[in-house]
């Protein structure tokens, strides 16, 4: 039972960094209607902007974080007006294959600043342990899970309350009436870009202040939130939020207990778990737990 | 439907007016210009004299590309012309590389071999991919554009986790196997010999036998895409509510549509394999998907001629991206460490950019600038 809890706890805090990237490719998906193949990237460039920021320069972590978050953000803005606003209008399709080309660009620029050394962010006190209940967590993990349940509020806050938050609602509707609204289409593109860039720079963060620190194959992380994305809904916060723990819960639970129970799946069959899982979400439910069905007119 | 319609000859143009069309046979036929037949005769030709006339090291790369062509066709097939989004195509060339060497493997080997030859295993790896495809299609009739995508790449993932863990058949990472041996009708690909009494080195052998498959076909996928179910693909991508309402099936001909790329990509995989000779299950990851991907994109969408041009040109990126490592010294050649990028990343960015900079500037692909090209000759002296 304390195994299965702990497994559970453990999932969740894994989850937690995917629950961030999702909200970022959700982001991208309802303002623009693409998925950015390209948030591996940002993901590991913002936890180098961070591990820069900290351990190079010396900013302590907090502050190094939001200055790193401010730097995603401008990459997000960048990538966004230089490879996807002139194909603005083209199929969605080719604005996907444009992020894996964006994606490959910026990774390789990433790697050779890495090279062969892992680079691990120090999180201040970050290994102390917490127990409670015969659970234990490390304060590195506590902060994580706080930082991205402040970042889910303040994004809800964001939708409701903001009026820029307003106007991204509105252009998820329709592109079009929001611009006849004198909403500046183009503008929250960019700001739909930055949010996503900045989730993306929070996730890498952590990921580079885990043990394994970041290295030249952690990007594979970043698409374990896409299958996180389509249980949840491509089009729902709040699915990219469950699903992205979802993912992370499943993970942890079948590294866990499958090599005793289906040892035929073979050794690390936790790593593509929850593309498995998503199979089976989608067989049932098309659109995911939460998406919107899509309405075909004729 | 038409071809009930139709007689099943088409008459010919009259003479002296070889553009006049008399009958729909005529308009779709496989050559249906004199520029058209000259100009294919031509590079099948040269296409046949190139062994003779370049490098070993060169003609394997041309040898690999010919192969990945076909592949590439494939996933144009499902991509190009039916319009649905797959990243999993390096599952399926996978799957038929590991059918192939498992059925035309070594039977004394340390991994499962059953030393069947070529004309069994090469149509078998074939097969077997596209059953898989069989098995995908009803999950791809049931989502639509990017919810797609992301499932069929996390059919490679899958892929990926069982071609690591199948050892007995795949040798596991980082061991690999040897693909199957080649030989058909007596000939051996795999060392020199002679072929209609001409003295032929081994890689001279296998450009051929690349070519010839290539051939076939690139002459099947055309006639794929002029005939009713090519039509029925095109329907379905431009807009599968309407072609519903005219009578496509869209469950039938979006399963046909992965189950026939799969097949090209289950060929492919084994021929492709065989001719490198080691492989490893590293190999069929998310970055040959993108690889086969950018084949089509940059040769161009929804055309059989773009996508051997995009494959010949992807797969002797490397060497472009060497030769041009050569030319900057900003770019060093070593793996480890000095210059700006080592030629690796240089070739990765390289991928990158233009697949950016084609669906950017140019949608159509290579094909596209041959348009211009050929139409620009076409009007001149008025090409404006």
């Amino acid at each position: 039972m304390n195994q299965f809890a702990q497994a559970i706890l453990n999932g969740f805090s894994q989850g937690a960094i995917y629950a961030l990237l999702a909200l970022g490719y959700v982001m991208i998906y309802k303002a623009t209607h693409v998925i950015s193949f390209a948030q591996p990237a940002l993901m590991v460039c913002g936890g180098l902007f961070s591990y820069h920021l900290t351990a190079q320069i010396g900013l302590p972590f907090w502050p190094g974080l939001l200055l790193a978050m401010i730097l995603g953000a401008l990459l997000g803005m960048a990538v966004e007006r230089l490879a996807l606003r002139p194909m603005v209008g083209k199929p969605v399709f080719t604005l996907a294959i444009i992020t894996i080309g964006v994606d490959i660009v910026l990774r390789i620029a990433a790697n050779r600043y890495m090279g062969a050394n892992p680079r691990i962010v120090t999180f201040p006190d970050g290994s102390r342990q917490y127990e409670f209940l015969g659970l234990s967590i490390t304060h590195q993990r506590v902060a994580l899970i706080a930082v991205t349940a402040i970042t889910v509020v303040a994004l809800v806050m964001f939708f409701r309350y903001a009026k820029a938050g307003l106007a991204m609602r509105a252009t998820a509707l329709n592109q079009e009436t929001a611009l006849a609204q004198g909403i500046r289409v183009g503008a929250i593109f960019a700001l739909a870009w930055a949010i996503a860039g900045g989730l993306a720079t929070i996730a890498g963060t952590f990921v580079a202040a885990g043990s394994a620190g970041m290295e030249q194959n952690t990007w594979i992380i970043a698409l374990k939130a896409l299958p996180a994305i389509i249980i949840g809904g491509l089009d729902s916060l709040p699915g990219a939020v469950i699903g992205g723990l979802a993912v992370g819960i499943v993970e942890s639970l079948t590294a866990v207990y499958q090599p005793d129970v289906a040892p035929f799946l073979g050794a690390n069959f936790a790593l593509v778990a929850p593309y498995a899982l998503m199979f089976l979400v989608l067989l049932v439910r098309p659109y995911g737990l939460f998406g919107t069905r899509e309405v075909e007119r004729v | 439907m038409t071809s009930m319609l139709t007689p099943r000859r088409a008459p010919r143009p009259p003479r002296g007016r070889p553009q006049l069309r008399t009958s729909y046979a005529q308009d779709m036929g496989l050559l249906n210009t004199p520029a058209k037949r000259r100009s294919t005769a031509l590079v099948i030709l040269a296409a046949f004299t190139v062994p003779f006339l370049v490098t070993d090291d060169l003609l394997l790369i041309f040898t690999l590309g010919l192969i990945a062509s076909v592949g590439a066709i494939g996933l144009n097939l499902v991509t190009g012309y039916a319009g649905q989004v797959s990243l999993g195509h390096a599952f399926f060339l996978g799957l038929g590389a590991y059918t192939g060497a498992v059925l035309g493997g070594d039977p004394e080997g340390s991994v499962t071999g059953y030393g069947l030859p070529m004309w069994i295993w090469l149509p078998a790896a074939g097969v077997v991919a596209a059953i898989a495809g069989l098995i995908v299609g009803p999950v791809a009739v049931r989502l639509r554009g990017l919810y797609l995508a992301i499932v069929t790449l996390g059919l490679v993932f899958l892929g990926e986790h069982i071609f690591r863990e199948a050892r007995t058949l795949t040798g596991g990472p980082g061991v690999g196997r040897r693909g199957p041996d080649l030989e058909l009708f007596g000939i051996d690909f795999a060392e020199a010999g002679s072929l209609f009494g001409l003295g032929l080195s081994r890689d001279q052998q296998q450009y051929l036998l690349a070519l010839v498959f290539l051939i076939v076909f690139a002459i099947l996928g055309r006639n794929i895409a002029r005939s009713g179910v090519g039509r029925a693909f095109s329907a379905v991508r431009d807009r599968d509510v309407a072609a519903a309402v005219i009578g496509v099936n869209l469950t039938v001909y979006k399963v046909m549509a992965f189950a026939m790329s799969s097949f090209f990509a289950g060929v492919t995989g084994a021929l492709y394999y065989a001719v490198v000779g080691v492989f490893e299950p590293g190999a069929f990851g998310l970055l040959l998907s993108i690889q086969y991907l950018a084949m089509v994109l940059i040769g161009g969408v929804a055309t059989i001629s773009g996508s051997i041009m995009g494959a010949l040109f992807i797969t002797s990126l490397p060497r472009i991206a060497q030769e041009i490592a050569h030319l900057f010294p900003i770019i060093s050649t070593s793996t480890v460490g000095g210059g700006l990028i080592n030629v690796f990343q240089f070739e990765a960015i390289l991928y990158g950019l233009l697949i950016i900079g084609f669906l950017i500037f140019e949608p159509r692909g290579l094909f596209g600038i041959w348009m211009r090209i050929r139409n620009y000759w076409k009007g001149w002296p008025f090409s404006y």
